[in-house]
């Protein structure tokens, strides 16, 4: 009888019992555990318990008035599309994002290209606003902004009124340009030096190749980090509210001052957050789908 | 800059051609004609500046001394006119190197409609026939990545052959691939010099080499170290680095 190939007494490396490498925890792994769908439920989980105690509790004191939620329900519509006649709340903080992202991402791809640039000035220069935006606080970019442009723009006879939103959209659109203008070169660089020799070959210009035959092999590369771009760019714009714009988070602080009870600052705040949550967590969730989609047909 | 070329002078004119990358000289005094209709294939080992030769007759190298005529056109000029050269020399890549998010019809459309400014009615009638003359009748609409390496490579033909070039270049066209495709490869490959095409190859495809080209040239550190039609050139090999290669191969 052969004897049974005994796998533990072997030179060959491959032949050996596979043991994953030990577990260390790194950057991504993080950022996946923070994308999980266990981990969205687990905090969904704890923001509504924490609702739910919050209100008992406020009921159980028997303060005058009225229970969480009966207040969080109140200042809902406040808080949501701000003051009557007004534009604000929750819904101008995604406002601001949408524009910002707009705006940011028109002025990245340029920047972007002018980084890929052969002529050397225009790649230098784009690089180094680039870096200068990309490593600027944001917080420091909107309060430079907010006082280096004007409150009005004079055209002829008539003044047009610069809002304090418009002001910080422009601000956080420029730490996105920055870093779409990365995203741009990175993926632009990623392409196969061939797509570039096979363009000249076939006698296209610089700008046919570039928009033509590099630039659409790059979307899909560039969109996941694009989209992550996004999510932090709308988990930001409450930062707006420090400069008196009316968003979600002031009118939150409005409303609160308002009640003035301290035992709803909690909720009222979780309340808030959960709305930025249940924005997010979807397009989180499609990014990170859309980057193992674009991973395995790379 | 073009001068008047006839047929019966060379149709790619190479003249002591030096080329270096950094101080790395790859091409030192590189001198040789090629003939309309002719076929000649460039051997050597690694690294002996054959793929820097071909690349620069297409200007996608610069040249640091000498002259290419390609018909009379200089090549080795600031103000080359590339697009009149690149209608003349198409070429042929290793890594085939398709538009990966083009089909293949429009991988083979793409330069004639855009660069020529032809009419997409008529380059598509081309392109659909010369899809059937590398015999990929059926895959027009396949995208590069749902092909086989020899079925690009076919394809990267084709899309070269759409710009109806004078001169074909073939960089390696068969290195990258598995040993059952290859022959498909050079099955077009001899089509196209049956037909009359002006073809230079750089290969390793020794057996090729000797049935199809018209002179071979071996090339070893940056020059030409003998040449030669293919009988006498793989029979009677003088230079002893030549016997050298190729007893390693053949």
């Amino acid at each position: 009888m052969k004897p049974a190939l005994d796998n533990r007494h072997t030179d060959l490396d491959v032949m050996l019992p596979f043991r994953p490498a030990a577990v260390t925890w790194d950057a991504g792994d993080w950022a996946g555990l923070a994308t999980s769908r266990r981990f969205g439920l687990g905090l969904a989980l704890v923001l509504i318990s924490w609702i739910l105690i919050d209100s008992a509790s406020a009921q159980m004191v028997g303060t005058q008035g009225q229970t969480v939620w009966q207040t969080l329900v109140k200042w809902t519509p406040l808080m949501m599309f701000g003051p009557k006649g007004e534009f604000g709340g929750f819904v101008l903080n995604i406002v601001v994002s949408f524009i910002a992202m707009a705006l940011g991402t028109f002025l990245g791809l340029w920047l972007g290209l002018g980084q890929a640039s052969p002529n050397r000035f225009i790649s230098r220069s784009s690089w180094a606003v680039t870096q200068l935006f990309r490593n600027s606080p944001w917080l420091v970019l909107l309060f430079y902004f907010m006082l280096l442009l004007p409150f009005f723009i004079r055209i002829g006879d008539t003044q047009i009124e610069v809002s304090g939103w418009a002001k910080a959209t422009f601000a956080l659109s420029l730490p996105i340009m920055a870093n779409v203008s990365e995203i741009v070169r990175g993926s632009m660089a990623s392409i196969p030096t061939g797509q570039w020799d096979s363009a000249e070959s076939l006698a296209f210009s610089r700008t046919q190749t570039i928009w033509r035959i590099i630039l659409p092999q790059c979307i899909k590369r560039m969109i996941p980090p694009w989209m992550n771009w996004y999510c932090i760019l709308t988990m930001s714009t409450p930062l707006i509210s420090i400069l008196g714009v009316n968003d979600g988070m002031t009118l939150t602080q409005d409303a609160l001052a308002a009640e003035g009870r301290s035992e709803f600052l909690i909720p009222m705040y979780l309340w808030l957050m959960s709305w930025f949550f249940i924005y997010s967590y979807p397009i989180a969730m499609l990014t990170r789908k859309l980057e193992n989609r674009f991973a395995v047909n790379q | 800059m073009t001068t008047t070329w006839t047929p019966d002078q060379p149709i790619v004119s190479v003249k002591d051609v030096h080329k270096s990358f950094g101080d790395l000289e790859v091409l030192k005094g590189i001198t040789f004609d090629v003939m309309k209709g002719e076929v000649i294939c460039i051997i050597g080992p690694s690294g002996s500046g054959k793929s820097t030769l071909i690349r620069c007759i297409n200007a996608l190298n610069d040249i640091q001394s000498g002259s290419i005529k390609v018909e009379g056109q200089e090549v080795n000029n600031p103000d080359l006119d590339k697009l009149a050269l690149r209608k003349k020399v198409g070429m042929v890549f290793q890594q085939y190197n398709l538009f990966p998010h083009k089909t293949a019809i429009e991988n083979v459309m793409m330069a004639p409609v855009l660069v020529l400014k032809e009419s997409p009615k008529e380059v598509e009638a081309r392109a659909r026939s010369l899809i059937r003359k590398v015999r990929l009748e059926g895959k027009e609409d396949s995208y590069p990545g749902e092909l086989s390496g020899g079925q690009q490579q076919r394809v990267a033909i084709a899309r070269s052959l759409a710009m109806n070039p004078d001169v074909m270049l073939f960089d390696e066209v068969t290195a990258a691939l598995d040993p059952e495709t290859v022959k498909e490869v050079l099955v077009t490959i001899k089509d196209l010099a049956a037909e009359g095409m002006t073809c230079m190859l750089v290969t390793h495809e020794m057996g090729f080499a000797r049935e199809i080209g018209d002179h071979i040239y071996f090339t070893d550190r940056g020059i030409i170290v003998e040449h030669g039609p293919p009988k006498t050139f793989f029979k009677k090999a003088s230079d002893p680095r030549t016997r050298e290669f190729l007893s390693q191969l053949l």
